[in-house]
């Protein structure tokens, strides 16, 4: 019996949404009577390694092998159900990314786990096994019982906040078999956005819609973006137009996101939108149109022109 | 070859969610159901490769009677059969599971649907799919072209996309711009009718979940507005008092 948590690390660096993860696995572990053992996959240097007992971890595994360098959804998820078994975990902790979503039906399916996405709590165990989680696109929420001996958690962005204590955590080096067949899918290129504050990771978030006008307005965004250490983001029509990438789009069906802080400019706040957005704890909208419905589903609110409001907002920041 | 296009029947986007019955059951009243958003991008590519390559496309959807409508909608934008698995779609493993029973049987090429259904948003049911066949899984896919025995695949990735290559089979997780949304057009929607949609009964486990009941999220209080003069005021307001900056 134990909780393994997957911590992911990008660019050698665990990061922010796996800390919370390891957060929330010690907490389980706590609440179950058990350890949260920490497996990190691909290079990350030893202190790296080590502040995964910061969080919580009792303990790190690493599987450090070349073949694992890069992400790869199919391989990792093997290695996870491998350490999985060695540590006779019955709970599994992800944070919800790119990497992860895709890990986390294999394990399933490897394990025959009871599996929950999008978890918002810790979980309930006064009777069975049960947690929270956000459905209907952030319009509602379901309380799952989990049913089967593994159970494996993807929680949502804020669901909890991790204190960090000074403790380290021993490191193990995990080296599985890997199988062939997992590495079937070969990458031949990508393009990423480098440099900038990651939009699922990010703790604030500057999104623009239509009432911008064109892609040659970003810069009072991006501005006020930089200003702030916060992603930017944008509404469905933006990205159908190409004003900006799809990567960007938030809402119904593309991106959910919950921030911290969601500042909404030129975005009138169709039900779709506000959709991808409303688990944001914080929510400001900034429109020209008093009747825009985003108004109602916000927490601050300024009507006026985008143009004019925006530079001062950066100016507002850069003096703080 | 031969392509399995795996659909939802999910509440439209538009829809204000309630419950009912002490909050374990989806208010259905008033309610329209549409093919899942992702599911559409799927099927449409599927039948864009049929008309080019001359592909067969199979329907399937784990659901109640209810979801026939949804099916016969698929029918009539240019799916060939279609195979209704009857059982309430509630948990990831189980749906997998009637999926890949159904892929042992026929040996598709492509499993395709959407990234996730907009219901549970669990986005997990291809992967698990891929799983239980032996089969690489892939989402969520941008864009496919099949050169061969080899699909080329676009998928997006954390702040950009990333360009991939695989042998087929495969079981891939579908969103735009993959494709464009078809529409039926009346040919399709006379055709649609007299197309074969059989009804089988779910294989295999148990559940691994089920949903104890359901909540709404709480009302967020009154919006405080800040006259556009004053704007400066907010970033004050955002400091000290909401304490996120």
């Amino acid at each position: 019996m134990s909780v393994l948590i997957f911590a992911e690390v990008d660019e050698g660096k665990l990061k922010k949404s796996s800390q919370e993860a390891i957060f929330y696995g010690a907490k389980v572990a706590e609440q179950t009577g058990t350890t949260a053992t920490a497996i990190i996959v691909g290079e990350a240097s030893d202190t790296e390694l080590a502040s995964a007992g910061r969080f919580g971890a009792t303990k790190v595994l690493h599987a450090a092998d070349s073949k694992l360098a890069e992400p790869n959804g199919m391989a990792y998820a093997s290695v996870v159900a491998a350490a999985a078994q060695q540590e006779g975990a019955n709970v599994i902790v992800l944070a919800k990314s790119s990497l992860a979503d895709a890990m986390t039906a294999r394990l399933a399916g490897k394990l025959k786990a009871a599996l929950a996405a999008n978890v918002v709590e810790l979980p309930d165990l006064s009777n069975g096994f049960r947690v929270k989680s956000s459905i209907y696109t952030g319009k509602a929420f379901a309380y799952n019982d989990l049913k089967a001996d593994v159970k494996i958690l993807a929680i949502k962005k804020n669901t909890i906040t991790p204190e960090e204590s000074e403790a380290t955590a021993p490191v193990e080096a995990f080296t599985p078999a890997l199988n062939d067949k997992d590495f079937a899918i070969a990458v031949k290129g990508s393009e990423k956005a480098s440099g900038d504050v990651l939009l699922p990771e990010a703790d604030v978030v500057v999104s623009a819609g239509r009432g911008l006008k064109g892609p040659e307005n970003w810069g009072i965004v991006e501005d006020l973006a930089n200003a702030l250490h916060a992603a930017t983001a944008c509404s469905k029509p933006v990205s159908d137009l190409d004003w900006r990438p799809h990567a960007e789009h938030v809402g119904q069906t593309g991106l959910k996101i919950s921030p911290n802080l969601y500042i909404a400019c030129g975005i009138s706040g169709a039900i779709q939108h506000l959709a991808g957005v409303n688990s944001s704890k914080v929510i400001v909208v900034i429109n020209k149109d008093p009747e825009a419905p985003f108004f109602k589903s916000a927490d601050y609110g300024i009507v006026g022109d985008v143009f004019d409001v925006l530079p001062r907002l950066t100016k507002a920041v850069k003096a703080l | 070859m031969k392509i399995l296009v795996c659909v939802t029947s999910v509440p439209d986007t538009t829809t204000k969610i309630a419950f009912t019955d002490n909050n374990t059951k989806l208010n259905k009243a008033g309610v329209t159901f549409i093919t899942g958003p992702y599911d559409d991008y799927a099927l449409a590519r599927a039948v864009e490769l049929k008309e080019k390559t001359g592909a067969s496309v199979t329907v399937l959807n784990v659901g109640e009677a209810d979801s026939e409508p949804v099916i016969r909608k698929c029918l009539a934008i240019g799916a060939d059969d279609a195979i209704r698995v009857n059982a309430e779609p509630t948990d990831a493993y189980f749906v997998a599971e009637q999926i890949a029973a159904i892929a042992k049987e026929n040996n598709y090429d492509l499993i395709l649907m959407g990234r996730e259904s907009i219901d549970y948003n669990g986005g997990q049911v291809h992967g698990i799919v891929g799983e239980m066949l032996g089969l690489p899984s892939i989402s969520p896919v941008m864009q496919l072209d099949i050169d061969g025995d080899t699909a080329k695949i676009t998928r997006e990735i954390e702040g950009g996309k990333e360009q991939l290559e695989a042998k087929l089979p495969l079981v891939l997780g579908c969103q735009e711009p993959i494709a464009e949304w078809k529409i039926p057009n009346m040919r399709g929607i006379m055709t649609a009718r007299t197309k074969p949609l059989k009804v089988v009964e779910p294989a295999g486990t148990d559940k691994l979940t089920t949903v104890a009941s359901y909540e709404l999220p709480a009302p967020r209080g009154a919006v405080k507005m800040i006259p556009a003069d004053q704007a400066e005021t907010l970033i004050q307001l955002l400091r000290t008092e909401a304490k996120v900056i």
